[in-house]
């Protein structure tokens, strides 16, 4: 997990996130950061400098980080809330449902260094199941941002929403993959691609590889439609309906277990209103030791186990 | 505890110089990897060293035998340290520390009980340790078994709320069969544990919940050793080992960016140098 140099043309999307915290901290006073010994892997030392008073740091202790800001918010403020993401839904999971979903209080969630982010570290640290945790809590927003703009506009727009949010900050460094004049809307759908006989859905880290996926495909007369979900809850489910009645099938492609999360979202829908072959791809067990684009590798998580995975859809 | 046979008891002289054969193998291992969390590692290494070559009733040829004694290292960002202990002292061959973090290795940067002998528990999320040792140590009253349990918690761990569930747990069964030594070296992650989240007073605290507090210098070995051998009377044992991060480099010493910061080459020649004086 050390952190290795971002590549040229790559962003750590933890980056755009704190600029975005503290930029829009100065503006309103009512922004609070909320973190468990964590200001310097959620990248906070410079809100700390510039905020002392606005950085509330509980220690090591997860639920009682989600607890507080519960109370926060009830006093009037606005926590972002910044912790690793496997303890900050894992430890504090019912903290979210209660404290803050069921409570309807307007909490952002901020889950740092989800999927397999911190490689070598191991499974226990390891945000793979974060998405299908979280997405099944009534009335929580569930945001998985993909490239650096996409992290600025959610980290925006869940300021000024309503209720509680939740999003993951990516450390991997990713390619810029959205169109930016086409902005950022929470419920929606981006189609990077168009593409009519298979439909590859990703989100998050996966984007860019799905975009690298269509390419090959595309080599080999094969037209795959790229499509975004960086909101799980809501989700786009027009999108997703359309995209089962005009490709032959559907590709689902994240950094996270193969059951509950992006794939089990889509083929819920799907299965209801227009039931599509599926592939789900996902890390199918507790990872070995490896470093992030390893694992990626080891569970098919690169453009070649996409392209593979699409070519049978679409044969 | 009974002497085993091959069962070499160190006295406190062999401790110290195993302690820093340990420090010096914990600095390359993660000087290869380039990884690793050395500042908790040198903490904690007295006390690891003192359980694994002076107190615990453990046989590497029989890593799974039915009475061995329970330890659980609650602190598990400190795997290097445990790692290096368990192979000295047997579990497997000391050579296998140089995969350490390495692709398909099976020394991750957390234990991982299902690969690694010797490893109880896995851990690396903080708070996890004492509650399972909790357990190993009320399934010893249950079934009769006469092995004892012991945990290893940071002093920024202890900020868990599922420490104290556990401690007041083990308070009200009273377990004189379990140990839990904090690692108090008085600094977490990012600051310091009394400017985070303060514990003072941290042996008060588990003396209230019914424990017998042991508050003894964490690198001093007898004074280790006499702390970790004798169990509670009816009580759990609390042992506030107070410690120095990094101990053992003096740059490294008590120093908050030391926690995960990784030694460059020059670094570790130098600690090397230090530790061989
Ligand atoms: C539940 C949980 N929250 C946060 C972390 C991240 N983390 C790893 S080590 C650490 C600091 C631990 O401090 P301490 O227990 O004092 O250990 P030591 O100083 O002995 O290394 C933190 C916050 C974690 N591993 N688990």
């Amino acid at each position: 997990m050390s952190d290795k140099g971002v590549a040229a043309g790559l962003h750590d999307c933890r980056k755009a996130f704190a600029e975005t915290l503290a930029e829009m901290a100065r503006g309103d006073a009512r922004i609070v950061a909320v973190c468990n010994d964590s200001v310097g892997s959620s990248n906070l030392k410079a809100f700390q400098q510039e905020f002392p008073d606005r950085l509330i740091n509980v220690g090591i202790a997860e639920q009682n980080m989600v607890g507080v800001a519960a109370g926060l918010a009830n006093a009037g403020l606005v926590p972002f809330v910044c912790c690793a993401s496997p303890f900050l839904t894992g430890r504090a999971m019912e903290q979210v449902k209660v404290d803050a979903a069921y409570n309807g209080y307007h909490i952002v969630l901020c889950g740092m260094s989800p999927g397999m982010a911190y490689g070598e570290l191991g499974p226990t640290h390891h945000s793979i199941e974060d998405l299908a945790w979280m997405r099944a809590i009534h009335d929580l927003t569930v945001l998985v941002p993909a490239d650096p703009f996409q992290t600025r506009e959610a980290v925006r727009q869940a300021a000024s929403a309503e209720g509680p949010v939740f999003m993951r900050i990516g450390r991997f460094a990713v390619p810029a993959v959205s169109d930016e004049a086409a902005g950022f809307a929470i419920g929606r759908a981006d189609e990077l691609r168009g593409g009519s006989d298979v439909t590859i859905v990703a989100t998050g880290t996966l984007v860019s590889r799905a975009l690298e996926a269509a390419d090959r495909l595309a080599e080999d007369g094969i037209s795959a439609r790229v499509l975004n979900v960086s909101s799980l809850a809501p989700i786009d489910a027009e999108a997703l309906v359309r995209a089962a009645r005009e490709t032959r099938g559907i590709v689902t492609a994240e950094e996270g277990v193969p059951h509950g999360g992006l794939g089990g979202a889509v083929a819920e829908i799907v299965a209801q209103a227009h039931p599509t072959r599926m592939k789900i791809l996902g890390v199918t067990a507790f990872a070995p030791t490896g470093d992030t684009a390893f694992l990626l590798d080891h569970f098919g998580l690169n453009a070649a186990g996409i392209e593979a995975a699409a070519r049978q859809l679409a044969a | 505890m009974a002497e085993q046979p091959g069962d070499t008891r160190f006295d406190p002289a062999r401790l110290a110089a195993e302690a820093t054969e340990v420090r010096k193998r914990i600095l390359t291992t993660i000087g290869a990897a380039k990884m690793g969390h050395v500042g908790g590692d040198l903490s904690v290494t007295d006390i690891l060293v003192t359980l694994f070559f002076g107190v615990l009733n453990v046989d590497p040829a029989r890593p799974e035998m039915p009475d061995r004694d329970r330890f659980v290292l609650s602190k598990g960002h400190c795997a290097a340290a445990l790692y290096t202990v368990l192979a000295r002292r047997g579990f497997f061959a000391e050579d296998e520390l140089a995969s350490f973090m390495q692709p398909l290795s099976r020394l991750n940067g957390h234990p991982n009980r299902r690969k690694v002998p010797g490893v109880e528990a896995n851990t690396g999320p903080l708070g996890h340790g004492l509650p399972i040792a909790v357990g190993t140590a009320v399934g010893a009253q249950v079934t009769g078994a006469s092995y004892r349990s012991f945990c290893i918690v940071g002093d920024g761990e202890l900020q868990e709320g599922s420490n104290w569930e556990a401690a007041m747990f083990a308070g009200h069964r009273g377990l004189g069969n379990l140990t839990l030594v904090a690692d108090r070296n008085g600094l977490q992650q990012g600051a310091r544990v009394a400017d985070t989240n303060d514990l003072s007073p941290l042996g008060d605290k588990f003396a209230a919940f019914g424990w017998e507090v042991r508050d003894i210098d964490g690198h001093d070995h007898a004074a280790l050793l006499d702390a970790l051998s004798r169990p509670g009377e009816g009580r759990p044992v609390f042992v506030l080992a107070r410690t120095v991060k990094g101990k053992g480099v003096s740059f490294m010493e008590d120093g908050v960016e030391w926690h995960h910061g990784v030694p460059t080459p020059a670094q570790i020649d130098a600690a090397l140098k230090e530790l061989s004086r």
